[in-house]
């Protein structure tokens, strides 16, 4: 059990250490992703939710291999509980609003090899964060993850009517545009002290 | 079949075959892991101690070796044995003729980008910290990351008063952060400037740290001397 | 660098060059950069990070291709995953057995190299219908580029932002170090930097413009 106070861990986890603009995770659905904003807002609530649920089941699978003294199969399980998470979430999609369903697209199975979920679940077991803890880093994740897509969709969207030559555009133009953003989000820092 | 190119779509693919390609190939991949975590475990368990007692040694420096406690939930200190456990630790340390030299505590909170965690150094004899080793920090390197590299910082650590009142229960005078060059009592943190959020931060974990387990382990001085 | 297209099964060795150059998995295929950036802030993690991740490549390449005939298509994504996972689990343990300081440097980011969609892009791509000795050298090839790319990074951040080089300090005290480079930011701008020189390097060599579009999204 952490001593972390719930709100310091929000923070930490939606602006200080941004899952995208400080660890990097997320990156491939970030660029893909994030050419528009309304695709970006729905992305950003499936990964939240994912997040959510993947977080309850980490703590879950840690107390249990904790008990059996199973630690090496740590990543096993927890990649199998984010696939089926995923298909789980798809298959909710598609029965409740296939409107979203078909927005969503490709997106929804590479939310799989999201390095965030999986990141997610690793960074909250190597902290030690008990239940509740858990939930609220898996929420700030989200959020935080949410905020980066919008931010980098809202921003490309602008982008491209700008002049900017060819050899630059893509990822390249992407990638400095998160490290302004990246930059942006330092000032963040120290708030959770 | 020796060519490169699509594999071939074998006509109704049974359900054994697909048990029998996930259960064989599950097993392999268990026996590999068990494997190999059977062959690390012994050099991962020695590599853990070897840092801690490095860092032990560090706050500690009087000490040649150490007893790891666990706090029960109570007022007891008991020696740990074999047994895994998510009770609180303390470190004890002797010297060559077993005498108690003083405790090792670890200690976190919150620094400028992430958590920060410190193990200092308690000496009965002098009621203070006599040292701190940055076990975990990810500060801003060049500037933060002084907290674990600034000679004046440091310093402040070789004697901090952490005297306790006469009926053993509480810090007399906290350990409390000043301003670079404001250091006037022994219980101060003297900053560092331009990294005052990491210094702040180590002065207020040290600060709690100290008032929750000082009293505790004074309490339980002679739990630590008759293990030497 | 011309590719020849292998008719027989020969084991040519351009199987293991297109990964350094032409298929360069970070700066041309622009694949598994998640935990490439987080950890490639000095060459010394940069370099292990790159190992582990050929380490992994390779392993689950042979073990894929020698299954390969084994595995039915519809569980062959979980199969694959699970072959990965074990070789990464199996690699989190060596780390830790070298070096302890070196495991907390790079944190859970060796776990994460699990989703490097380069390792299961190779599976699924070439080791699932190639060869055991092919796959190994596809695998030897994607392995090495993807850590020359780490080391480009690594480098360019750890000399810029720290003024050192593997921990060998470089230059006197005057150096003033772009702390920002050691930063998440200077990962963004550092990779940022490299793909467009990368980009404007195959430009001059294709001689035609449409290889920005094939980076570009």
């Amino acid at each position: 059990m952490n001593g972390d106070p719930l709100w310091s861990i929000f923070i930490n986890a939606c602006l200080i250490n941004n899952f995208v603009l400080a660890y990097f995770l997320g990156i491939c659905p970030f660029l893909g992703v994030s050419a528009k904003l309304a695709t970006a807002t729905r992305m950003g609530g499936a990964v939240t939710f994912v997040m959510l649920v993947s977080s309850a089941c980490a703590y879950g699978i840690q107390l249990l291999l904790v008990a059996i003294d199973t630690p090496y199969l740590r990543l096993i399980s927890f990649i199998a509980v984010i696939a089926s998470t995923v298909q789980l979430v798809e298959m909710f999609i598609k029965k409740v609003s296939p409107g979203l369903f078909r927005a969503l697209g490709i997106f929804l199975p590479l939310i799989t090899t999201n390095c965030a979920i999986l990141g997610l679940a690793l960074f909250q077991t190597n902290k030690g964060y008990g239940f509740v803890q858990s939930i609220v880093y898996a929420l700030g994740a989200g959020a935080g993850f949410t905020l980066a897509l919008v931010l980098m969709a809202g921003l490309r969207e602008k982008l491209e009517l700008a002049a900017i030559p060819g050899v630059v555009r893509g990822a390249a133009l992407a990638l400095m545009v998160a490290g302004l953003l990246s930059v942006a989000f330092m000032g963040f820092a120290g708030l959770g002290g | 079949m020796n060519r490169p190119g699509p594999i071939e779509p074998t006509s109704a693919p049974s359900t054994w075959h697909m048990y029998r390609a996930m259960v064989g190939i599950g097993s392999l991949c268990g026996l590999l892991i068990v494997t190999v975590f059977q062959l690390t475990r012994p050099v991962i368990e020695r590599n853990k101690a070897e840092a801690l007692q490095r860092a032990i040694f560090d706050v500690l420096p009087d000490a040649r070796s150490s007893t790891t406690f666990r706090f029960d939930g109570n007022s007891r200190f008991v020696i740990l044995g074999e047994e895994q456990t998510s009770d609180p630790l303390v470190y004890a340390g002797y010297d060559e003729s077993q005498r108690l030299v003083g405790l090792a505590v670890e200690a976190r909170g919150m620094g400028y980008q992430d958590v920060i965690r410190v193990l200092y150094g308690y000496s009965f004899a002098e009621d203070a910290i006599i040292g701190i080793h940055v076990l975990e920090s990810k500060e801003t390197p060049g500037l933060g990351d002084k907290i674990e590299r600034d000679p004046a910082f440091l310093e402040n650590f070789q004697r901090l008063d952490v005297s306790l009142s006469d009926d053993l229960t509480r810090i007399v005078h906290p350990i409390e952060p000043v301003k670079h060059g404001n250091k006037e009592r022994p219980w101060q943190v003297d900053g560092i400037t331009g990294a005052t959020i990491s210094s702040i931060a180590i002065a207020d974990m040290l600060s709690k740290s100290t008032a929750h387990w000082i009293p505790k382990i004074r309490q339980s001085l002679d739990d630590f001397r008759k293990a030497g | 660098m011309p590719r020849s297209v292998p008719r027989a099964q020969s084991l040519s060795t351009d199987e293991f060059i297109k990964g350094l150059w032409k298929e360069n998995p970070v700066f041309v295929q622009v694949l598994g950069m998640c935990p490439a950036l987080a950890v490639s802030n000095t060459a010394r993690n940069a370099l292990a990070m790159g190992l582990a991740t050929l380490f992994v490549l390779l392993m689950s390449n042979a073990v894929i291709s020698s299954l390969r005939r084994f595995i039915p298509k519809q569980v062959r994504i979980a199969t694959y995953i699970l072959v990965i996972a074990t070789f990464v689990t199996i690699v989190e343990y060596m780390i830790q057995a070298i070096s302890l300081e070196l495991y907390r440097a790079l944190g859970a980011f060796i776990s994460l190299i699990v989703v490097n969609c380069l390792i299961l892009g190779r599976a699924e791509a070439f080791a699932s219908r190639n060869t055991v000795g092919r796959s190994v050298l596809d695998g030897l090839g994607m392995g090495v580029g993807f850590t020359l790319a780490l080391l480009c990074l690594g480098a360019v951040r750890e000399v810029l932002g720290n003024g050192s080089l593997f921990g060998v300090q470089l230059f006197h005290d005057g150096f003033q170090i772009w702390v920002v480079m050691i930063l998440p930011a200077g990962g963004f701008f550092t990779l940022a930097g490299w793909l467009l020189l990368f980009a404007k390097l195959q430009e001059r060599r294709a001689g035609r413009r449409s290889l920005a579009d094939e980076v570009a999204r």
